[in-house]
């Protein structure tokens, strides 16, 4: 295949950015789109040029490292489906294909296609933990949970915090990556004793970081390649709501273990 | 610590470790139901360490060390990508170093890994500078590792005339396939210690000595 590249080139967050146009004569159907990347990469470096910067690690869709805007959508073209797990075979022979960084103030461009997601980092640290050691598996069925209950919050930790929801948002809100962290918790015993703080610090942090707030577009469910749901969201604003209300009434850090 | 270790002792073992200068502790839960977990927090949690300064002889020496090293990989100004002596170094782990391994194999890898590693110190083209984000010198000085870890892996290999596990040398095997261990001569915990660049680095063994248990060989049959 003979692919041409636009492809985003920024020295750091500081300079200004522009695209390039590569031309990419030597591609077959079966590369991953990292892969076609690497290619590329080794011919810029053998042209004496500097190689174009992505971030990459376990290339099996499960890490949440990679990540990239492709002819205007994150992780590509394909549902459900990072970037890594793209192939070439998913594009035309004589494509022009434009790359992008995940655009949004909240992850400032770091250097081309990485960015700095340390803010979802922040999030995950303001709450998103158990405090206490859970120990080890229980025996089955020793703390009933409902199926439904359980299923869900298997759901909601399928994200893999790879930002694509905020790169896909409109106002480049981060509430799906955060209602699925604080729901998978919400879901589960374990997670009711801190729900509440949790979901305060939480959706606190996440403001403080600059992410815009969700007008229900949906995108971020149409881009997540683990096919979060929106539903997420509301739940997170059901808790957070409910938080509030408690919070004037009991000493923060007290126990609840309120479910629904 | 599997088994009915005493909590003593890998307490005084994760001492040591840090005295040495360790700066990562690789636990595995399945191991004693988290009690490498439990036992390693408690014991970092009382410690009280104290923060090295910026400034300090050790931090700069450090520094200066990592600096030098990027300086010197950048300023080679070769033919060759990280990525290709990355690649051909992976061919020779796998021709010369596979589960499946012997001494000859073993013998022509080592022969082979300071040839490439030579021509990578010769050859390797790094573009960009130390001052940004560069991710092919962060490669470079993978592969530069890399080649020095895989020697040793070869060197290990070749040093240990048994097979046990994932080491078999094919030379050591029963008629009917089978690992053939020699428990005689390597009933051992052995560890190789840097000695520096360029110098052959040297084995530390200790004996595994066996109280309340007869050694065994299991059979996967």
């Amino acid at each position: 295949m003979k692919i041409t590249l636009k492809v985003w080139r920024q020295k750091d967050a500081n300079s200004e950015g522009r695209f390039v146009t590569y031309e990419a004569p030597d591609i077959t159907e079966h590369m991953s789109f990292l892969e076609m990347l690497d290619v590329v990469n080794e011919g810029l470096i053998g042209k004496g040029e500097e190689p174009i910067a992505f971030d990459h690690d376990c290339r099996e869709g499960i890490c949440g490292t990679c990540g990239m805007v492709i002819n205007g959508r994150p992780h590509g073209p394909r549902d459900r489906t990072t970037a890594c797990q793209l192939h070439m075979r998913s594009f035309q022979d004589g494509d022009v294909i434009t790359i992008e960084p995940w655009r949004a103030s909240a992850f400032p461009v770091i250097k081309d296609l990485v960015v700095d997601r340390g803010a979802f980092d922040r999030i995950i640290a303001a709450g998103g933990f158990i405090t206490a050691p859970t120990g080890s598996a229980p025996d089955g069925n020793a703390i009933p949970i409902p199926k439904e209950n359980s299923d869900l919050a298997m759901d909601a930790a399928a994200c893999i915090g790879c930002g694509a929801c905020v790169a896909a948002c409109p106002n480049a809100s981060a509430m799906l990556f955060v209602g699925a962290k604080v729901g998978q918790l919400a879901l589960l015993p374990q997670g009711q004793p801190e729900r509440r703080d949790r979901v305060r610090r939480m959706v606190a942090r996440m403001d403080a970081e600059g992410f815009g707030t969700c007008t229900n577009h949906g995108e971020c469910e149409a881009a997540c390649p683990k096919g979060i749901r929106m539903e997420f969201i509301a739940r997170m604003n059901a808790d957070f709501v409910r938080s509030s209300l408690w919070a004037g009434r009991r000493k923060s850090g007290a126990g609840d273990s309120a479910g629904g | 610590m599997w088994g009915g270790t005493k909590k003593n002792d890998p307490e005084g073992a994760i001492h040591a470790a840090i005295d040495h200068g360790i700066n990562l502790i690789d636990t595995a839960e399945c191991y004693g139901d988290h009690t490498s977990e439990k036992l390693i927090g408690d014991y970092l949690a009382r410690q009280k360490f104290t923060p090295v300064p910026g400034d300090h002889a050790d931090v700069r020496a450090a520094e200066k060390a990592v600096a030098d090293r990027n300086q010197k990989l950048l300023s080679i100004g070769g033919a060759r990508t990280p990525t290709s002596f990355h690649r051909e170094l992976g061919k020779i782990m796998w021709e010369h170093c596979g589960m499946a391994r012997d001494r000859k194999g073993l013998e022509e890898g080592l022969a082979l890994i300071p040839k490439l590693r030579a021509e990578f110190w010769r050859d390797l083209r790094v573009p960009g500078s130390g001052a940004e984000l560069n991710q092919s010198l962060e490669l470079a000085g993978r592969v530069a590792d890399f080649l020095e870890l895989g020697e040793l892996m070869c060197l290990d290999a070749l040093e240990r005339d048994e097979s046990c596990g994932s080491h078999f040398r094919t030379e050591h095997q029963t008629p009917d396939g089978e690992a053939e261990r020699n428990d005689r001569d390597y009933c051992h915990v052995a560890a190789w210690e840097y000695k520096g660049e360029g110098q052959k680095p040297v084995r530390n063994v200790e004996p595994l000595v066996y109280e309340n248990v007869e050694l065994a060989v299991r059979s996967y049959k």
